[in-house]
């Protein structure tokens, strides 16, 4: 079993802080939605926790099984068992799903990627409902927001790591397709033990995907964790009124906006 | 003292109407006012650098005996082809071998070499293409040139497998003139390939390529510049499309110091087609230039452009196309898009596309981009678990792969990603 550790982590987008001290503690097979509105820094987690570059960590810590993550560039935190699964994927023209995850296997060395791993990948295409177009084509280019998300679920059955993190895996898809996604999620926290953050607005998503825990985001900070009874909870009173219960006053983290001289409001 | 002279050229021989026609261009040199970069065709470019007196031509006596010597480095092209139908192989702009096959010279298929075979046909057509579009290294050209490869093929053949011509420059100082003439006669097919190759010397190319595809023939044509690091190359190609034709042309620019490109399609007949596609990657000191012209003077002629280039150390493209769409060219539809990537710092892309509209019923399209590798492209491939050389890798082959698909000669696809990937291994300087 491994454990993904989040602990008193500060993180600023161009010097604006926007995660003051989160702490997260999430174990193989264990599925941890994350809700807070737009703006409660959401997005901002994921990305702080895969290494991009314009997010920076400045407090705190993030550990697989002990080993910190933070100062690791972006794709030896992959080769370390974290996957995002990105809001809005990218296109990238001429590179296909299949030689994104050749690539991938190759660099973790271990012989490179599995013999089987086109089957491996038809397997999933087949299990997702994703017609095989789109795995001779560049991976996102022209995709649905149905398919890319489907794209995402393909890649992460396939590279099997150790924990997802879901950044709305939910926006933009239709019913099927978030029903087959979040089954497909659901099914690898058992059959291969995956450990779930699912960073997601709604708990439409989480009929489908049975949280252990649920933990909210204002401001910044988790304020409130519990069972998956804290979802529908939330659905009955608002983050408002959460936050009114909670006395937080600060729902949102949004950096001000500078003052555009050539926007309306400068005539 | 030039020694690009009149007497230089009529030593060098062949057929009287051949040397009246060299020594006429030569007769021109004298007054001919060499370009700079202030002319719009020029602009960008390192015209400005060239020195003439540099260069001499090579003389009958020390070009190639037709027959008698392979050029150096065709080899692994010439495999690389695949099955063909014909090889010509050019040494300093004259034909020293070529054959063909059998069954296609019983069909008539002509391959040999311009200024031996006494053919009324290379008398007929020579320069049909390159006098429509002049300039001072045409004239140069026609001044110097030596001999090349003239391939016919007779109305209705059908040529399956590809022609091979593979030119061969080299001699520090010196300069040659390489010229291609293929002539597709009424409803003939074929594919024509030619590679372009010297060593690391300083050379000038001086190269014309004249495409005659006549109605309803259909021709597809791939050039491969992968010139030594100080050779110079200037060149035309130009092709005249009859009715209802089609040429599908690609080219890839790889090599040289600073090597240009004229790239022009007439289309001349109605219902013709043109498309003209590139990939270039420049590295080093090296400036590859561009220059296009896709010249709408029927109804209903279509025409599609697609050029994607890279640079990176401190090497420069340019890109300069026009779009002409004549009075003649009512409902004709035409499409450019040229598209950079400035791979380091200290690197740089120019993409100048125009449009010149005279008819009134007409599509026509053009994009142009120039910049780095996208970040989020980066990030994302990073966040799989790849390593950010190798994603870089990736998303360049990614954004070469829709020409490199539509090359006429798929086994040339590999060892061209291969030449690419050692391209960007090989980089001496920081990413952008």
């Amino acid at each position: 079993m491994s454990t993904l550790t989040i602990r008193d982590l500060h993180a600023s987008v161009d010097g604006f802080e926007i995660l003051r001290g989160v702490d997260l503690e999430i174990n193989s097979g264990e599925v941890h939605a994350l809700m807070g509105p737009n703006g409660s820094g959401k997005s901002t987690l994921a990305h702080v926790l895969m290494g991009r570059s314009d997010y920076q960590a400045t407090a705190g810590s993030v550990t697989v099984d002990g080993v910190e993550l933070l100062g690791l560039p972006t794709w030896q935190r992959a080769a370390r068992g974290v996957f995002l699964a990105m809001q809005y994927p990218v296109e990238v023209a001429g590179v296909t799903v299949g030689d994104l995850v050749t690539a991938a296997f190759a660099a973790r060395g271990n012989g490179g990627a599995p013999a089987d791993l086109d089957t491996q990948v038809r397997d999933e295409a087949r299990r997702l409902e994703i017609s095989d177009e789109f795995l001779t084509r560049g991976v996102n280019a022209e995709f649905s927001g149905g398919e890319q998300k489907r794209m995402e679920t393909l890649q992460l059955a396939v590279l099997k790591p150790t924990f997802a993190i879901l950044d709305e895996i939910d926006s933009g898809l239709d019913v099927d397709a978030l029903r087959d996604v979040a089954r497909r999620i659901e099914a690898m926290t058992s059959d291969d033990n995956l450990g779930v953050l699912a960073i997601t607005h709604y708990d439409r998503l989480l009929t489908e995907l049975k949280p252990d825990r649920v933990h909210i985001l204002l401001g910044g900070r988790v304020v409130k964790s519990g069972g998956p009874e804290l979802a529908q909870q939330l659905e009955a009173t608002g983050y408002e009124g959460l936050a009114a219960e909670l006395g937080v006053d600060e729902l949102t983290v949004e950096k001000p906006k500078e003052a555009d001289p050539f926007g309306e409001a400068g005539f | 003292m030039s020694s690009f002279t009149p007497q230089a050229a009529r030593e060098l021989g062949g057929p009287d109407w051949l040397v009246d026609r060299r020594v006429a261009a030569a007769e021109q040199l004298a007054s001919i006012t060499w370009p700079t970069p202030a002319e719009e065709i020029w602009r960008y470019s390192r015209v400005d650098e060239l020195d003439l007196e540099k260069y001499r031509p090579l003389g009958d006596d020390t070009l190639g005996e037709a027959g008698t010597e392979r050029a150096p480095g065709g080899g692994p092209l010439a495999a690389e082809a695949g099955e063909r139908a014909a090889l010509v192989v050019v040494r300093d702009g004259r034909v020293v071998h070529h054959e063909l096959d059998e069954s296609l010279e019983a069909k008539d298929v002509t391959i040999c070499d311009l200024a031996t075979c006494e053919l009324d046909a290379v008398r007929d057509t020579l320069g049909t293409c390159s006098d429509a579009s002049p300039d001072a290294f045409t004239v140069l050209h026609d001044a110097f040139l030596a001999g090349g490869a003239f391939v016919k093929i007779p109305a209705g053949v059908v040529v399956e497998r590809p022609i091979v011509v593979l030119h061969w420059s080299e001699g520090d100082g010196c300069a040659s003139f390489p010229h291609t003439l293929v002539v597709l006669e009424e409803g003939a097919e074929a594919t024509v390939v030619e590679r372009y190759g010297s060593p690391d010397h300083d050379h000038l190319v001086d190269a014309v390529v004249e495409l005659l595809v006549g109605d309803r023939a259909h021709l597809r044509y791939l050039s491969l510049q992968e010139h030594g690091p100080r050779t110079w190359q200037i060149a035309l190609q130009r092709a005249h499309l009859g009715r209802e034709s089609t040429l599908r042309s690609s080219a890839v620019a790889l090599g040289g110091d600073y090597a240009r490109l004229r790239s022009e399609s007439l289309l001349a007949g109605e219902l013709s087609e043109s498309d003209l596609l590139a990939v270039y990657f420049g590295d080093g000191e090296q400036m590859l230039d561009f220059r296009t012209l896709q010249d709408h003077d029927a109804p209903r002629t279509r025409s599609d452009l697609l050029f994607k280039g890279a640079v990176e150390d401190h090497a420069r493209s340019v890109y300069s196309g026009l779009v002409r769409l004549r009075t003649t060219a009512q409902k004709a539809n035409a499409s450019q898009t040229n598209r950079n990537l400035v791979l380091t710092e200290g690197a740089a892309a120019e993409s100048i596309p125009n449009l010149e509209i005279e008819a009134n019923d007409v599509k026509c399209s053009h994009a142009s981009a120039v910049g780095p590798i996208d970040d989020d492209q980066l990030y994302y491939l990073e966040s799989r678990g790849i390593p950010p050389d190798e994603a870089e890798r990736l998303i360049v082959l990614g954004f070469f792969d829709d020409v490199f698909n539509r090359l006429p000669v798929k086994s040339l696809v590999d060892p061209l990603r291969r030449t690419v990937i050692e391209k960007i291994e090989h980089r001496s300087a920081t990413r952008a």
